[in-house]
């Protein structure tokens, strides 16, 4: 068998892709800010892993990363990080909503600090 | 709450394994658990804030402009295309939808040969008929389901089963672990409600107990009734050879010998009159086309026996929702290529249920939950529903 897996991975699926932002540039920008993302955690992960079993063995081994399975207790630790992690990224987009509880008395003041 | 408890969903190292079940190394896992990550954040973090900007944004806007609330989700959803909110979680939740396919499809691939093979050995043992002449359904052939390239069908090798193995590799992390070890959390949810409002029924059926379960996929519902219920024949039908394949496969490996796996068309299935006791179906309706649920109604009832129940897991139908929670509901329609979803979800069942024979007090309804083992996943929370993809259904059915 010779599938070219990096390309049939990422097949796309039949029918028109929906893009939901203004600038549809933006949006494949986000999309592979999302790939990055996905990576980052990876990584993160990874080294999370590694620090942990040379801490508790004192040695490197790669079957033993791949073998790894983490107590509940990693885990716990782990999804505090994620939900931090993704908090992080995706700041801007909380920050917009925020935006819409403002009152334009603060807009005034800010306006109003900018010139005086 | 002890250290020692799960407070998030849990890791994908958590999944129950089988035979014919994709291996995933370290890096893999972690790509999943990014998913599970990404899919609560959508849900619980994002989501709320798309409704915040339809309450305090878009509803004002409408208001000013024609004087009322929009009448319906095709208003609201016109609307919203203009919210940068849902904008954003908009975009990220398709973004998150392929990116879980590539990951999918990136560890399976990469291991195909021997997933091929390991199905095939099992599947020597009895209990799998193909049929290769099969047509494939319009809804199946042209469209590919919740951006699944390739849909549930599509053979890239010969005796492929990597539709499935994809499917069954990536569930367990869009639906955050929600359906259990084996994603198979909604078909213990119908042995519970079998155990608990039909114990008489199941009485009844104590040394015969024949089930269907239509459009079956690669059994992940299926396998829990022929567990619970050991003396009974189940059979399970689906179009798609390579899920067929890979179900029964992943049913011998799990020790399960009660179920049938058939190639075969839920709108025509080859079987007599009156040969089941249990007919259902679990997520399967909204997958299919206006002409074909009526088919697979009437067939329900034909295969039924006197006694017989019907019982079909959906999400809920939108007659009598709020327009918002239709319109949110509908995202999948419209954006996770779910054609049918829309046009579905406004049937009137029971109507359904009449015109294939069932009588109106013998109809049905209830929510069901799924049911998954408490120590290591979670209930499902009633206040993060992410619609669509809650561990929660509606069930309509109707006994004959």
């Amino acid at each position: 068998m010779s599938l070219d897996v990096n390309r049939l991975a990422n097949a796309k699926s039949k029918g028109k892709r929906p893009y939901f932002m203004r600038v549809p540039e933006a949006e494949r920008v986000l999309n592979v800010v999302l790939a990055l993302a996905q990576e980052t955690a990876v990584l993160h992960e990874r080294m999370d892993t590694l620090e942990r079993l040379l801490e508790a063995k004192g040695l490197l081994a790669r079957a033993e990363i791949d073998a790894f399975g983490p107590s509940i207790e990693v885990v716990n630790q782990r999804s505090a990080w994620s939900q931090a992690y993704l908090s992080r990224l995706f700041r801007v987009f909380e920050q917009d909503c925020e935006a819409l509880r403002e009152t334009p008395e603060q807009a005034a003041t800010v306006d109003e600090l900018a010139q005086t | 709450m002890s250290s020692t408890q799960l407070q998030g969903p849990p890791p994908y190292q958590a999944i129950g394994r089988h035979a014919v079940m994709s291996q995933v190394d370290h890096d893999e896992a972690a790509r999943f658990n990014f998913l599970t990550h990404m899919n609560r954040f959508l849900s619980t973090r994002l989501l709320p804030r798309v409704k915040d900007a339809y309450e305090r944004s878009a509803l004002p806007r409408f208001q000013a402009a024609h004087g009322r609330a929009p009448a319906d989700r095709r208003e609201v959803r016109q609307l919203m295309a203009d919210e940068t909110a849902y904008q954003q979680w908009s975009a990220l939740r398709r973004g998150t939808m392929e990116l879980r396919q590539q990951t999918g499809r990136a560890v399976v691939l990469r291991q195909l040969d021997r997933l091929n093979q390991v199905a095939a050995e099992l599947n020597v043992q009895p209990g799998l008929k193909l049929d290769p002449s099969l047509p494939l359904p319009r809804y199946i052939a042209a469209v590919d389901q919740h951006c699944m390239p390739g849909s549930y069908h599509t053979e890239l090798v010969a005796n492929d089963v990597s539709p499935a193995a994809n499917y069954d590799a990536g569930i367990f992390a869009t639906t955050g672990g929600g359906l259990g070890r084996y994603s198979d959390g909604g078909g213990w949810a119908v042995v519970e409600w079998l155990r608990e409002q039909r114990s008489e029924w199941l009485a009844r059926h104590a040394s015969q107990l024949r089930i269907l379960d239509l459009g079956c996929g690669l059994g992940h519902n299926t396998l829990p009734l022929a567990q619970a219920f050991p003396h009974a024949q189940v059979t399970a039908i689906d179009v798609a050879a390579p899920m067929l394949r890979y179900g029964h496969a992943r049913a011998r490996s799990l020790g399960v010998s009660n179920v049938a796996f058939i190639q075969a068309d839920a709108e025509q299935p080859p079987f007599a009159e009156q040969s089941f006791d249990l007919v259902l179906t679990c997520m399967f309706l909204h997958e299919t086309s206006r002409s074909a649920i009526n088919r697979v109604f009437q067939q329900s009832y034909r295969l039924l026996a006197d006694d017989g129940i019907s019982l079909h897991l959906e999400q809920p139908q939108y007659a009598g929702m709020p327009v918002y929670e239709q319109f949110i509901r509908d995202w999948d329609a419209h954006n996770n290529n779910e054609p049918f979803w829309t046009t579905m979800h406004d049937l009137d069942l029971r109507a359904l249920a009449a015109d294939a024979g069932f009588a109106p007090e013998q109809m049905f309804e209830t929510g069901l939950a799924a049911v998954v083992d408490e120590s290591l996943f979670p209930k499902p929370d009633k206040n993060t529903e992410d619609y669509g993809r809650a561990a929660a259904w509606y069930v309509f059915g109707a006994a004959r």
